[in-house]
């Protein structure tokens, strides 16, 4: 009786259930009651057990679960905080310090959470790299694309004011450019920056602001587009390494063929990932969390200061890339319009593609070279963005630049022309 | 408790690399000492090491003595102090405690801040988290490399911080030091020889209390009290982090063998 109950439990809705079987029947009690009134064990066969996700995922597969379990780490970690933290020019210095020296495991929470910070851009770099690899970006997944990029875009925004709270010198200064990039809009650009800020300088009443959009508006919006970005994820299933659509070789009872339950096989598979990233998390918390000034800069552990400078300004790794590019050239607002060309150069991306096949794989020699390019300018531009604005490093991020945008605006003529090897019918998949 | 056994296995390991060490930093030490490499102050290693219990006690003793007339330590407590570099409570409040305050209050300077700027042109900064903005070596460089100069109000100049407020307090302990330029000639643009001055050596004009040896020992043991007090959590830190990635370790191997049997009939 128990072994029935079970296997009806892990059917797919899609398999006929055997005569005089419905799934509610065989359940009582407590589940029973549950599922008449909240679809759970429906929601479970249709997202999880009954999902299917091409058996050919490789390690960039990772990334996405992990970005997943990143938001939560973040989100919990940042709720201890808040408990402390005091969002006061006057107090927000010493207020973390206070959780760094006399909260219970106030220097732990916070360390997961910087650190957490820094790994959140880690595992979406590489996740974005992936879909950059596999054309996980390619129709139809355009809009999943559209919406991870909006995801990018809100975490970028939520970085940056967390970045601000702790008010060190380094979170003063680097607002202060980061705001006055606005400043460079048109018309509206000095009226904009005081808006953003709340006051003619970055002050008490920023920092306020920032806090509130911190800890409340951006952390709901960003649920809500990572939820909106599985819902299209499942309504078209998962690209793979060899870019096949696996909902094209349907076996005989209408499942892929090329496709395994994302539960267990993937949820299993995933626990590893998440245990090997967990061991280099803990790495960086316990032993460098400062990451030698990388993930909290030496600057930051001086008290805001509108009198003193730091020797260079600039923002934290993450932001770099961007910052190479807007300071790359000496004109201000044409720098601020070559940043915004390069966001936007990532959400045009699925309609610059116009190569026949998806995945790197099968894609010839130009376009393998123009994503080594892309790789080697974007961390180019990363390490030239934390050195000074002088010299060389100027020039060198210049060529970089270059290579950034020839890999996206280039790509309509070179995709197209470019050799490509023929497509295998079913994915590459070698039993372990 | 744990942590304390592990600690200690932490604290043998840590004596036996620095008895390797230390032997190859004697011979070091004694190559560079004298003259000839105050030249390298600009490479001077402050060497610090929060595990040395005895050095951050001396560190304390020091500060208070030394530093604490003007330096506040804002963020950290007296008590907790104690506890950390495990001086008892009555040696620290009949040594290290100044008059009036109490053991859970802060460590906080007496001196007025107003009265600071008035002085010395600017309040003497809070030297809590110093050690994590400058690092340890500028720290030591600093204390190092004061000398006598009668253009400065203070009667004080520095090499690692040209033109500092801060007087050399440290003079008494070491002694007055000028240094000593040579001039260097250089080919400039036009062919034009132009004439550079640079350090070469502090020459001791008055003798201090101590002899360099201790001195050198002295400014170790500042330094070292700082980065304890700039980062007072990090032996506890260092100490748990081998327990929490053994623990992530086994959790990994648990859900490899898991995903392998899983995915076993995946072909």
């Amino acid at each position: 009786m128990a072994t029935t109950e079970r296997e009806t439990e892990l059917r797919s809705p899609s398999e006929p259930l055997p005569p005089g079987a419905t799934l509610v029947s065989k359940k009582r009690g407590f589940w029973a009651w549950i599922n008449e009134r909240l679809p759970l064990d429906e929601f479970i066969a249709k997202e999880l057990t009954g999902y299917f996700a091409p058996k050919n995922f490789n390690f960039w597969y990772f990334f996405g679960s992990l970005a997943m379990l990143v938001l939560v780490i973040q989100l919990v970690s940042g709720i201890f905080l808040a408990m402390f933290y005091k969002p006061s020019a006057v107090a927000a210095f010493g207020s973390v310090q206070y959780i760094m020296r006399e909260v219970d495991w106030g220097w732990l929470i916070r360390y997961i959470h910087s650190t957490g910070a820094s790994m959140f851009f880690v595992v979406v770099y590489l996740h974005m790299f992936r879909s950059l690899m596999y054309g996980s970006y390619r129709q139809p997944r355009e809009l999943l694309w559209l919406i991870g990029m909006v995801v990018y875009f809100a975490l970028m925004a939520e970085a940056f004011m967390g970045y601000v709270l702790p008010w060190g010198n380094m979170s003063f200064w680097g607002a202060q450019v980061i705001v006055n990039i606005f400043g460079t809009v048109p018309f509206i650009g000095t009226g904009l920056t005081q808006w953003i800020r709340g006051d003619y300088g970055i002050s008490d009443a920023t920092l306020n602001r920032f806090f509130a959009l911190h800890v409340a508006a951006v952390p709901i919006i960003l649920l809500l587009l990572v939820m909106l970005h599985l819902v299209a994820l499942h309504q078209t299933g998962s690209n793979n390494p060899d870019g096949i659509e696996i909902k094209e070789h349907l076996g005989p009872d209408g499942k892929p063929l090329d496709g395994i339950p994302f539960h267990p096989y993937y949820t299993v598979k995933d626990f590893v990932g998440v245990g090997v990233f967990l061991v280099i998390f803990a790495l960086i918390v316990f032993y460098v969390p400062t990451f030698h000034g990388i993930f909290l800069e030496k600057a930051n552990f001086e008290p805001a200061n509108l009198l003193s400078t730091p020797a260079e300004i600039h923002p934290v790794w993450y932001f770099t890339p961007f910052y190479a590019i807007l300071r790359g050239v000496p004109n201000k607002g044409i720098g601020a319009l070559l940043l915004l060309l390069a966001l936007v150069s990532l959400l045009v991306l699925p309609w610059l593609d116009r190569s026949p096949v998806k995945s790197i794989r099968y894609k010839g020699w130009i376009s393998r070279l123009m994503l080594t390019v892309f790789v080697i300018s974007f961390v180019g531009l990363g390490y030239l963005g934390m050195q000074p604005a002088e010299g060389i490093y100027i020039i060198l991020s210049r060529f970089c630049m270059v290579g950034y945008f020839a890999f996206f605006w280039l790509m309509p003529f070179y995709s197209r022309f470019d050799r490509v090897k023929p497509v295998p019918d079913r994915v590459v998949y070698h039993a372990h | 408790m744990r942590i304390r056994a592990h600690q200690r296995v932490v604290h043998a390991l840590v004596l036996a690399a620095a008895l390797a060490a230390g032997a190859g930093y004697a011979t070091r030490a004694l190559a560079e000492g004298g003259m000839a490499s105050d030249a390298n102050w600009q490479s001077w290693k402050a060497n610090a090491n929060v595990a040395d219990v005895a050095s951050l006690q001396r560190g304390a003793r020091d500060f208070a003595g030394y530093c604490l007339g003007c330096h506040s330590l804002r963020y950290e407590r007296w008590s907790r102090l104690a506890h950390d570099l495990k001086i008892p409570k009555a040696l620290l409040v009949k040594d290290l405690i100044p008059p009036g305050e109490k053991p859970t209050g802060y460590i906080l300077s007496p001196m007025i801040p107003a009265d600071a700027e008035n002085w010395f042109g600017k309040a003497p900064p809070d030297l809590s988290l110093i050690a994590r903005l400058r690092g340890t070596n500028y720290l030591y460089r600093y204390l190092k490399t004061f000398y006598v100069d009668s253009d400065r109000a203070t009667g004080a100049n520095n090499l690692a911080f040209p033109q500092t407020a801060m007087p050399d307090v440290v003079s008494p302990l070491e002694g007055l030091k000028i240094p000593v330029y040579k001039t260097i000639e250089t080919p400039g643009p036009n062919g034009k020889m132009i004439e550079e001055k640079v350090f070469e050596h502090f020459k001791q004009i008055a003798p201090g209390r101590m002899t360099p040896q201790q001195y050198d020992q002295f400014v170790h043991d500042v330094v070292n009290f700082l980065d304890y007090v700039g980062d007072p959590e990090r032996e506890v830190r260092r100490a748990m982090g081998v327990w929490v990635i053994l623990f992530l370790l086994g959790f990994t191997w648990l859900a490899w063998l898991l995903k392998r049997e899983f995915w076993k009939d995946v072909k």
